[in-house]
């Protein structure tokens, strides 16, 4: 995969942030957590400790395995 | 298992069509020499044919999936240790199914772990619950967030194998307000993207904007001067994070 330039300008560091230097509320309102899923619990389950735990409101999780 | 927290919580379902790498254990109904076990594996790779299970929540017509790779590991009587890499919306369960079938004598899958979800595997980055929590003490009762830095990544991580538009900083409020990307907004792009694509819109700080639906070609998009190029499906980056891009010709005009 290469990268095509169609044109040139810098950025204003006056606005935004590299995602490395995000302050940490801000780190975990667009953050992943690439969860071990322990056995037992549902996903649902999982995923409402884990928004408890990090003080996030709201959370969505990809699934683990297929209903099967 | 990827959890996405505030902002982020919608990118997953973009990856959710991604390749994953399944690691299996196969029960065989009865013992075959490995060698025919290897022989059959080794037929499923490439395109097959599936119907959902009955427990599914697709449609159940007949579609065609792909297998990319099934590495046999090891056969120990009836039982089978394999690694499958295959499409999204593949099951494992039916795949073993059919293996069976094909060897003659039936077998069911006995268990199932997923290794990898496009992005996502078990060796990067994998955290525990003991160790979520660890993280959360360091940082609320020591002031130290290292570690939850550690083990939370950035929204950017789900879209690192994604095509890419990168956009001027005056491009970036108008696609969080859900506007589409018109081609003078854009400034470098990887040469992967295809019309109807899944694209990542980003700034130049690296910061992923919105994903968005490409309507046009790399090569379409770095020979246009005019005529949208692409369509946010999901803005990520919260409105007001950029300036409009007027606003910013007025204090031009101030100073």
């Amino acid at each position: 995969m290469g990268m095509l330039i169609k044109a040139e300008e810098a950025t204003d560091y006056r606005y935004g942030c590299p995602p490395d230097q995000r302050p940490i509320e801000l780190h975990l309102d667009l953050g992943i957590v690439n969860l071990d899923k322990p056995p037992g619990p549902t996903s649902h389950e999982v995923t409402s400790w884990v928004k408890k735990l990090l003080g996030v409101e709201k959370a969505g999780h990809g699934g683990t395995l297929e209903p099967c | 298992m990827p959890i996405a927290l505030g902002r982020a919580r919608n990118v997953l379902q973009y990856i959710v069509h991604s390749d994953k790498t399944y690691v299996c254990v196969m029960a065989l109904h009865e013992a075959v020499p490995e060698e025919r076990v290897r022989e059959v594996c080794r037929e499923f790779v490439g395109p097959i044919y599936q119907r959902p299970p009955l427990k599914a929540s697709v449609e159940r017509r007949l579609r065609v999936r792909r297998i990319y790779s099934i590495e046999v590991h090891e056969v120990v009587g009836r039982l089978v240790l394999m690694t499958v890499k295959c499409e999204a919306g593949t099951y494992i369960r039916k795949l073993c199914h059919d293996i069976g079938e094909v060897l003659g004598v039936g077998a069911h899958m006995a268990e199932l772990r997923r290794i990898q979800t496009g992005p996502f595997t078990e060796n990067e980055n994998l955290v525990t619950m003991h160790e979520l929590h660890e993280a959360v003490v360091a940082w609320k009762e020591h002031g130290d967030d290292s570690l939850l830095r550690r083990a939370v990544l950035p929204v950017e991580y789900v879209v690192k194998d994604v095509p890419k538009i990168y956009v001027r900083d005056s491009a970036v409020d108008a696609i969080c307000h859900g506007a589409p990307l018109a081609a003078p907004g854009v400034l470098h792009l990887t040469d992967d993207i295809t019309k109807d694509r899944r694209v990542a819109i980003m700034t130049l700080k690296g910061e992923l904007v919105a994903i968005a639906k490409a309507l046009m070609s790399s090569h379409e998009i770095l020979e246009a001067n005019k005529g949208i190029v692409a369509k946010p499906v999901r803005v990520i980056m919260r409105p007001g994070t950029y300036p409009k891009s007027w606003k910013s010709s007025r204090l031009e005009e101030k100073g």
